[in-house]
């Protein structure tokens, strides 16, 4: 093997590199937050809702999580724009990453509800809340609390998967890997950095997670026990 | 343009083949160098687990596109040919092997401690406790999710049209840099990919509920 690495093209590229890194963040923290929320309330429609909106609820987590993420992304980016619906990538990126965390945290947080004890929800009719309080102030965040590991993980897949919003040339991180190896033809070192830069995020991601789970999580705070 | 037309439909069901091809391989890799890695894992030796955990957090920790791109331009730099479906297959070997390694790890650390201590009382040794007792167990409890994470491995193929391999989502965007119908094309693309996973998604389904019924 006579290959010579080399990493120059760092010396003036970096702040490419960090401008990637910044839209990956960008994006995702919006797909993550919006995804949530469209994910609990697509929850909250599936346990509690009526026959047709838990049939709506279940047509779209099965759509969404049995076909290709690279598919959907195309679909909003190239799809919509072809009836008339004009977006440009980072926002069809962020549509696109909203949509797919909605399904995967609509399945975690109904798993989260579906393991709160009806007691709880009896207990809160027994004390005069209507239906809707009792779910957003008795059943919510301890759902929340016994399956965020799994949301949690699932906010770092998501971070992941968001490279391949390079596709439809949204920016982000893998984008200007991209665009740089084209420009320098060190394609192999350029992905090199650009994998160490995705490690350091997942490991920075969780440690944001871990952050908000301590705050939101007083009791397990309390009592010590790890997330 | 060209008008969408019957062959075009043809042509992504063929591609659909290699999607199929390239699963089935991802999967083999997958699970030939995951299953060493969750006995790793689970391995008495220090040196043994540092090693296989550090893999797994490597592969996990980064995007499955960038570990193709690296493997793409990865085998150029050793002097192989860049073929792409070598490159895809190993890349996605790499990646199916990090997550089924964690997976199966999970799955033998489920069974009870008590068969261990059983085994032991029997004299069995490590490996026969393994064979005869522990992975017979573990294999019932790693197939539901399993057969759950073949459906990630169907979907992250799509990826591999990046680097210009040719099957299903490749397929769609040749069709539609044609025709110019994406809306028509990809949801037609997604259609497939949908028959593929959703048997796989329920069959997990299913064995979860038998698993835990049973």
């Amino acid at each position: 093997m006579s290959y010579k690495f080399d990493f120059a093209f760092l010396a003036d590229r970096w702040p490419d590199f960090v401008a990637g890194a910044w839209l990956t963040i960008q994006l995702t923290l919006l797909a993550i937050v919006f995804g949530f929320v469209l994910g609990t309330l697509c929850a909250i429609a599936r346990v509690y809702g009526g026959r047709v909106l838990r049939l709506m609820v279940g047509t779209y987590v099965e759509t969404i999580r049995n076909t290709p993420l690279l598919i959907q992304i195309f679909i909003v980016y190239f799809g919509l724009s072809s009836v008339g619906l004009k977006l440009s990538a980072e926002v069809s990126a962020v549509i696109a990453l909203t949509v797919n965390m909605g399904a995967y945290s609509t399945e975690i947080m109904r798993a989260g509800i579906a393991s709160i004890q009806r007691t709880q929800l009896e207990a809160a009719d027994c004390l005069g809340l209507t239906r809707l309080q009792a779910i957003l102030h008795i059943v919510l965040l301890p759902a929340m609390e016994r399956v965020y590991p799994a949301l949690s993980s699932q906010g770092v897949l998501l971070m992941l998967a968001s490279s391949i919003t390079s596709q439809i040339s949204a920016e982000e991180l893998t984008a200007t890997a991209n665009l740089v190896q084209s420009d320098t033809y060190r394609s192999f070192e350029v992905y090199m950095i650009v994998a160490v830069v995705y490690l350091g995020l997942s490991v920075l991601y969780r440690l944001f997670f871990w952050l908000i789970g301590q705050v939101l999580f007083e009791r397990r705070r309390r009592l010590g026990t790890p997330l | 343009m060209i008008q969408l037309n019957a062959n075009h439909l043809l042509y992504l069901l063929e591609a659909a083949r290699w999607t199929l091809l390239l699963s089935l391989l991802a999967f083999v890799g997958g699970a030939i160098v995951g299953l060493p890695l969750a006995l790793m894992r689970t391995s008495k030796i220090r040196l043994l687990r540092v090693v296989s955990s550090g893999y797994i957090q490597l592969i996990q920790g980064t995007p499955l596109l960038v570990l193709l791109f690296l493997s793409y331009f990865g085998l150029g730099i050793l002097g192989y040919k860049l073929i792409p479906l070598v490159a895809a297959a190993v890349s996605l070997t790499l990646y199916a092997a990090a997550f089924l390694g964690e997976i199966w790890r999970g799955c033998i650390e489920a069974v009870p401690r008590t068969q261990w201590e059983a085994s032991d009382c029997l004299g069995l040794n490590r490996a026969q406790q393994y064979i005869y007792v522990i992975l017979p167990q573990a294999v019932r409890i790693a197939t539901p999710p399993t057969v759950g994470f073949m459906v990630q491995i169907v979907k992250n193929t799509s990826l591999a049209s990046v680097i210009g391999f040719v099957e299903l989502a490749r397929a769609g965007q040749i069709v539609n840099n044609s025709t110019f119908e994406p809306f028509l094309i990809f949801s037609a693309v997604a259609a497939m990919y949908f028959v593929l996973c959703y048997p796989l998604s329920i069959a997990a389904r299913t064995l979860e509920r038998k698993t835990h019924g049973g």
